[in-house]
């Protein structure tokens, strides 16, 4: 009894998740940028910024040392 | 704040305060630093000079990273969910425009690295910044507004600026766009000074007055 319904459930739960796959039209890919109202997109964009803005300052700093050297 | 609820945009409608006002403050930064390059040409006093490079440095450094937010942006509401081809998106006037633009402020760093005499260096630089600004007004402005274009100010859609057209942008954005503006362009302003201060201690020897 058990085993069958173990058999059963296996069963189930195998047609339950190629249902499942087959009545998405669209497959799941990452979409993250997408949920949230693509709320994503902005922090992907204030990143890059701020990303940018780090790197530039950073080199000024690196120009700074150099010229406090020469001094 | 809530902002204007639309479809394909949705809440990446936000990005207007960073992806435009990057170009807001590059567009200042490149006034401030013709305005510098005119009052080089003006007394030919080398101090101007310092100005008139840093602040189109910083200008151009804000232009690559309004470009840079503009991809990502396009990326999730013009490629993927407007289904347009990659093709049309190459074929985009205002990219291509910005695109020329910003070359043209590389081609200006490119001439003020190729002169060893300083007063050459100013003098040339000078006049090309000027021609550079004047360059921006077309690239930028004027042809994606006259031709078919994706982003916002086509003639399909509203015409004029989008960012400046009080019938266009909604008075919630504006709130936080303006200051934002602002902010961003202040910023900029800084990072110019600090730049020019570092370049002035430099060139100490050179600057009599």
């Amino acid at each position: 009894m058990t085993k069958f319904m173990v058999r059963c459930l296996l069963f189930v739960s195998f047609m339950s998740t190629s249902f499942f796959s087959f009545a998405q039209e669209k497959p799941e890919m990452a979409d993250a940028m997408r949920s949230n109202g693509k709320i994503y997109v902005v922090v992907a964009v204030c990143l890059t910024i701020l990303i940018g803005l780090f790197i530039y300052v950073f080199l000024i700093d690196r120009k700074i040392s150099k010229s406090e050297k020469e001094v | 704040m809530d902002v204007p609820h639309l479809f394909i945009l949705n809440e990446s409608i936000r990005n207007l305060y960073f992806h435009v006002c990057m170009w807001f403050s590059m567009m200042i930064l490149f006034g401030v630093s013709v305005v510098y390059s005119i009052k080089y040409l003006a007394g030919f006093n080398l101090r101007n000079d310092i100005f008139a490079v840093n602040f189109a440095a910083v200008g151009s450094f804000l232009g690559i990273l309004g470009y840079a937010t503009g991809t990502i942006w396009a990326n999730y509401t013009w490629v993927t969910d407007q289904n347009q081809s990659l093709g049309s998106i190459l074929k985009e006037p205002k990219l291509i425009g910005a695109a020329i633009a910003l070359l043209i402020y590389g081609a200006y760093f490119v001439l003020r690295g190729s002169f060893t005499d300083m007063d050459k260096k100013a003098r040339i630089s000078a006049v090309y910044n000027i021609f550079a600004f004047a360059m921006l007004f077309p690239s930028i402005w004027i042809i994606p507004r006259l031709v078919g274009s994706l982003h916002p100010g086509a003639p399909g859609s509203d015409s004029g600026n989008p960012a400046l057209n009080f019938k266009d942008i909604d008075s919630r954005l504006r709130m936080v766009f303006y200051p934002a503006v602002i902010g961003w362009t202040l910023l900029g302003v800084w990072i110019a000074t600090l730049k020019i201060r570092i370049q002035l201690l430099k060139d100490k020897t050179l600057l009599h007055d």
